[in-house]
């Protein structure tokens, strides 16, 4: 099985909603003193593709990011985790490409690395959630997609995936090639690499591909908006005052909470 | 061409998603000045399409046999040919699994563009904008549309229903030429255990987040809290990632987007990716031991102390007073 992972490096999601801020006129989010990670659901993905390859053998892991030179450290990081092969395509233009251009991108970057029976993204973003690269990227590839997957099997030549619905669990029978867009569950909670082999992924090779090798419109992908377009892009200001309940004792203020449940459900 | 088209999966029933997808649409289409046209794709949906007759103009279901359960690839070509032969200004959907996973593919198909987790829908001269949150819930950003038509699926439960009409829309069968694609097929459905009482639908919520510390304590300690409060479980990602509970418990950006009147948050935070979860919630209180947690920023009522102490206490208190 040969199976690509995409990745992209984000602004780190989890920094605090008091230390977040944006450039309105620019429409994107304020760099500040946050870190640049892999979008977790990546991780989730390139999780959930090592167990599979621990479990069925025989199996090539590669992993592909289109981004800001920067985005090395992600595919870094993928390596240390013990994937096969990574690639970076650089993004030279819009820093916040639509998501049919960055599909485009990795549809030919894809072409140019060979066959994939499987291709894995994350179900989105952690920055901008678009949700839509591993279904734009199934259509150009003229593949089927099953989305929300959490864990996969080889069944007899097809492969079993396994995904989240919003009332429980469903299983897909698919035939490889296949595109999937991955979820958290507790199973594929990323492993943290070894620090010896986080070293060690600084001398593997890496493949790096301009725009203009990849055979597309490269002026278009740099413009990256024919898709959409960010209009505008604000911090909304809405803050509740919370009222902490008070009482000399646990048990007053207890009670002091317990009446201000029954305020709410009561009045429903 | 100013004609907009919801579509939805066949479900026994007009819940609030449904009516919020057609109320999102009846007013789109009054502010194009186009038709609402709706497509229901599935089995046993004729109880659904005549509720959605009373606000469309046109309902079409198809129900034949290749369609009557969902299936990614067939349930996607039909779809296709369906809002083609319509050329609709905008298509929108809900925001449950199968609209989420197949809304960018279908726009793909159409040559539109689309964007999903809107809490708002506007026209603005030509362009077709859309509102929705970013970066976690930390910002909001107004995504314009380039290409029609304009895929948009919503918060469904968010927009608010729109008034029946004096006359009902027609509802006809469609009778599409399509094959199942067999490529992918689902193979077996299980059901979470209380599954059938949907989230989205809950008036009052009891959720636990990591500081919770185990399975457990969502058994003994939450559990009977809500029973007592008529409450459904919910819970953050930390504590679905731990395994304490199923992952269909799950609210936030990646959860369920939920609307109860009462949502106790106990022992969570209150990051922004969960808050994203919980911002249609009428009232939000919260239990936690740090005065700072982010989760008092947006509560109306909390308690700063250990869980463990207040829960048994509050489940006492409350009983003595409902009686
Ligand atoms: C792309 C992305 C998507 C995400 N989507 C979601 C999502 O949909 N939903 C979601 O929930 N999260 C989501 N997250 C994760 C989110 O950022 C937080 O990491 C997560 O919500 C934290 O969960 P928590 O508050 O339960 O845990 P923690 O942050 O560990 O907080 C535990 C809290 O419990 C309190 N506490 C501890 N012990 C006690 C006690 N005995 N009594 C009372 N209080 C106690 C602590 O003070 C603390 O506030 C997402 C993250 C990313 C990057
Ligand atoms: N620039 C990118 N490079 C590589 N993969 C990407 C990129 N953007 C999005 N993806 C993949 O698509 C998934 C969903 O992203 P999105 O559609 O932007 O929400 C991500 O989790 C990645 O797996």
């Amino acid at each position: 099985m040969n199976i690509l992972v995409c990745l992209k490096q984000i602004l780190d999601p989890e920094i605090p909603a008091r230390d977040f801020r944006v450039v309105a006129a620019k429409r994107e989010a304020e760099r500040g003193s946050a870190s640049l990670v892999t979008n977790i659901f990546c991780e989730n993905a390139l999780e959930t593709a090592l167990q599979f390859r621990e479990r069925a053998g025989g199996t090539k892991i590669t992993v592909l990011s289109y981004g800001q030179p920067s985005a090395e450290d992600s595919l870094r990081k993928a390596l240390a985790m013990k994937a096969d092969a990574a690639a970076l395509v650089v993004n030279d233009g819009n820093t916040n490409p639509d998501p049919l251009t960055v599909a485009r991108v990795l549809a030919a970057a894809n072409a140019k690395l060979g066959t994939f029976d499987l291709i894995m993204v994350g179900r989105e973003a952690g920055d901008w959630g678009a949700g839509q690269t591993g279904g734009l990227l199934a259509e150009m590839l003229e593949l089927p997609c099953v989305s929300f997957v959490d864990s996969i099997e080889s069944v007899g030549g097809k492969l079993h995936l396994k995904r989240q619905t919003d009332t429980g669990w469903e299983t897909l029978a698919a035939e490889p090639p296949v595109v999937v867009t991955v979820t958290n569950d507790e199973h594929n909670v990323p492993r943290i690499p070894k620090v010896r082999d986080v070293m060690m992924s600084y001398r593997q090779p890496l493949t790096q591909w301009t725009l203009d090798e990849l055979g597309i419109n490269a002026d278009e992908a740099r413009a990256g908006n024919t898709y959409y377009d960010v209009a505008e892009l604000a911090i909304p200001q809405k803050e509740t005052r919370c009222e902490f309940v008070s009482g000399d004792t646990l048990d007053e203020k207890v009670e002091a909470f317990a009446r201000r449940i029954i305020e709410v459900t009561g009045a429903m | 061409m100013n004609d907009v088209c919801i579509c939805l999966f066949a479900a026994p029933n007009f819940d609030k998603s449904a009516q919020g997808l057609a109320g999102a649409g009846r007013r789109l289409a009054a502010e194009l000045d186009g038709q609402l046209l709706a497509v229901i794709v599935g089995a046993g949906a004729d109880a659904l399409a005549a509720e959605v007759a009373r606000i469309a103009d046109t309902v079409t279901l198809a129900d034949q046999a290749e369609l009557a359960e969902y299936q990614p690839e067939t349930c996607l070509n039909a779809l296709a040919q369906l809002c083609g032969e319509r050329s609709p200004r905008a298509v929108l959907l809900a925001n449950d699994t199968y609209s989420q996973e197949i809304a960018p593919r279908l726009a793909y198909r159409l040559g539109g563009s689309a964007v999903g987790d809107g809490v708002e829908v506007r026209v603005e001269g030509e362009a077709l904008r859309v509102v929705r949150q970013v970066y976690g819930g930390k910002a909001q950003a107004v995504i314009e549309l380039k290409r029609t038509p304009a895929v948009v699926w919503l918060r469904a439960r968010s927009f608010a229903p729109a008034a029946e009409r004096a006359e009902s829309g027609e509802i006809t069968r469609a009778a599409l030429d399509i094959q199942a694609d067999t490529r992918t097929r689902i193979v077996e459905r299980k059901r979470e255990a209380g599954g059938e009482a949907r989230l989205e639908e809950a008036r009052v919520i009891v959720s636990g987040g990591r500081g919770i510390g185990g399975p457990e304590p969502f058994e003994s300690e939450l559990k009977p809290l809500a029973e007592l409060l008529g409450a459904q479980m919910a819970a953050s990602r930390a504590a679905c990632d731990a395994g304490w509970v199923p992952p269909t418990w799950q609210v936030g950006q990646t959860g369920k987007k939920v609307t109860p009147e009462l949502y106790l948050g106990i022992a969570i935070t209150g990051a922004s990716q969960h808050m994203a979860g919980i911002s249609e919630a009428k009232v939000i209180a919260a239990i936690n031991t740090d005065p700072d947690a982010p989760i008092f920023k947006h509560s109306r009522f909390g308690i700063v102390e250990d869980y463990r102490k207040v829960v048994p206490l509050l489940r006492e208190k409350l009983a003595a007073l409902q009686r």
